[in-house]
């Protein structure tokens, strides 16, 4: 049981950290209304970049901030695909997150794996500052940084250019008419999303004390469900706060349920699997539930199913 | 003002489904001119306006706007000195957005948009005195999602919209065809009242032969992809349904009838 317990707490703090990827993918897939597959590549390239900066004596602050910077730059590279050369947005970020493999290995250093066991992290060095265990000062990190996030987007979201790229998911034609260029919308979505995935990458490379190519594997899916757990618990029509916030407890919420999975003795190997299940499910749920409420009325107004003519 | 010379513009060229829609057009507008727009189905009145707003590139001639040269503008660019209304009613908005918030976009358009807040308190109480004109009630309802108004409180809005930084243009595509008929006539009012106020200068689509007679101060007919009457002034006032007809006998040299012309007559 108390094994039970350790790995819910410590789903949380994962859950937490990789809630800030689910963010950035919010931005674009409900926000912008477009599929951006560059997540997998982009989630490792921030914690390649933050790897490398850390082993090369950077400080583990300064290292997010440049992973962000790397996020950007790959958000930058699909919204060009996309506006400029008109390449189906899932295509595109099929293209940057497939480059983007060969790239993460060249910042690595022709290195697959890149360990930080004797450098500093910021998830030691709090905890060798406060005297909490690993496992609590991840949490509390994880929980400043969604904080931040979450008021930092609030905050831009509620500006000219952030209405003007909500509204860009909205309706484009709208915005054009309002002379706003939709492509510089959408490159700035793309980048901030981008931006935000990196730094979860780095903030979880940081966390599990090595940075790998392949950790954004699925990364996507990751995002994908927590956003529609929160979806489902939360209901879509909340206030834009709370509806961030519930991508963070729905973050957390796949990682309960992950562990949990594997404590009742799941192989590792399905997990991937029962993620796809997952969030095929979340997203089935309210179809169905419309359905059922069509036909419920249906009989109610009708009075019975068939009549005899 | 607006100044058209020599645009073309042919869909699908060198394919079978191969469409002139505009054959060497050239339009003049004065400031302050109110001018309807009549034709059939595929006449060329919808295309000559998305030519000017710039959704699609004409294939030769020039556009100018208060004489500057605007044909190779893309159509963001030509947005910030002109005001559109589409006949969806579901085009002009952004539905998951706030009344208010939709107003203030458009309080923005002409204008570069920054990092600061969407909103500024002041254009609120603007917002709620302009939409209380409009007389639908929608002033009380400025935090509400546009995707919760009607068809036709839409369509005002956009009106609206269109028109809260004047436009050196103003676009209407007919913009009330998807109104019910009263409906249609409150929208044909409020663009009248607004047109009017500020002295705007407006090219209206319309299907309605009554309405394009009944509004502004000069009627021009597209056939074919070519402008084939114009009328102005004294002429436009005097104007009645059986002289346009006779008029379109007498241009294109056939009777007019619902298939070469889908007007209606009332």
């Amino acid at each position: 049981m108390t094994s039970l317990f350790l790995s819910i707490q410590d789903a949380v703090s994962q859950g937490v950290l990789w809630g800030v990827m689910a963010l950035g993918v919010y931005i674009t897939f409900r926000i912008l209304d477009v599929a951006d597959l560059t997540v997998d590549g982009s989630f490792a390239t921030g914690g390649a970049v933050c790897a490398i900066m850390i082993t090369n004596g950077v400080s583990p602050i300064i290292s997010l901030l440049l992973a962000i910077v790397a996020g950007f730059v790959a958000g930058l590279i699909t919204g060009v695909l996309i506006t400029k050369f008109e390449i189906p947005a899932i295509l595109a970020g099929i293209l940057t997150q497939i480059g983007l493999y060969s790239i993460n290995m060249r910042i690595m250093g022709e290195r697959s794996n890149l360990p930080l066991l004797q450098n500093e992290t910021l998830f030691k060095n709090i905890s060798d500052f406060t005297g909490l265990s690993i496992a609590h000062s991840t949490l509390l990190i994880g929980a400043v940084f969604v904080a931040l996030v979450i008021l930092v987007l609030y905050w831009f979201f509620g500006t000219e250019i952030g209405s003007s790229i909500r509204a860009t998911g909205n309706n484009e034609k709208m915005v054009s008419a309002l002379g706003v260029n939709i492509n510089t919308t959408k490159i700035l979505g793309l980048m901030i999303s981008n931006g935000l995935i990196a730094l979860s990458g780095a903030l979880v490379t940081q966390s599990q004390g090595y940075a790998d190519v392949k950790m954004g594997t699925g990364a996507i899916v990751i995002g994908l469900a927590s956003i529609v757990i929160g979806e489902v618990l939360f209901g879509r029509k909340q206030n834009f706060g709370i509806r961030l916030l519930s991508i963070v407890i729905g973050s957390a919420i796949y990682r309960i349920i992950i562990a949990i999975v594997l404590e009742l003795g799941l192989n590792t190997d399905d997990l991937k699997l029962l993620t796809a299940v997952l969030v095929g499910v979340a997203l089935v749920i309210p179809v169905l539930l419309n359905r059922q409420k069509q036909v419920r009325m249906y009989k109610k107004l009708t009075g019975k199913e068939s009549e005899n003519a | 003002m607006l100044k058209i010379k020599g645009v073309s513009k042919t869909f699908n060229a060198g394919t079978v489904n191969e469409k002139k829609a505009l054959n060497q057009i050239d339009l003049e507008l004065n400031e302050g001119d109110f001018v309807t727009v009549i034709g059939g189905n595929g006449a060329g009145k919808s295309t000559v306006l998305n030519m000017i707003a710039g959704v699609y590139p004409i294939d030769c001639g020039y556009i100018y706007l208060d004489q500057e040269n605007i044909s190779l503008y893309p159509e963001y660019e030509r947005s910030k000195l002109i005001g559109r209304v589409f006949q969806d009613p579901m085009m002009g908005t952004a539905a998951d957005m706030a009344i208010q918030e939709n107003l203030a976009m458009a309080n923005r358009r002409g204008f570069k948009r920054g990092l600061k807040w969407g909103i500024k308190p002041s254009e609120k109480e603007m917002f709620r005195e302009r939409l209380k004109k409009l007389e639908l009630g929608l002033e009380d309802r400025l935090t509400s999602k546009v995707g919760l108004l009607s068809g036709g409180q839409r369509q005002a809005l956009t009106l609206l919209m269109a028109t809260l930084q004047k436009p050196k243009l103003l676009l209407l595509d007919e913009h009330t065809a998807a109104l019910d008929p009263k409906t249609a006539k409150k929208v044909l009012q409020i663009t009248k009242e607004i047109v009017e106020e500020d002295q705007l200068t407006t090219l209206m689509v319309t299907h309605n032969m009554k309405d394009a007679i009944a509004y502004g101060n000069r009627l021009i007919m597209f056939h074919e992809g070519n402008i084939i009457f114009d009328i102005r002034g004294e002429d436009k006032k005097n104007l009645k349904v059986s002289d346009l007809l006779e008029m379109f006998e007498n241009a294109v040299g056939e009777e007019m009838d619902n298939d070469t012309l889908l007007l209606s007559k009332d």
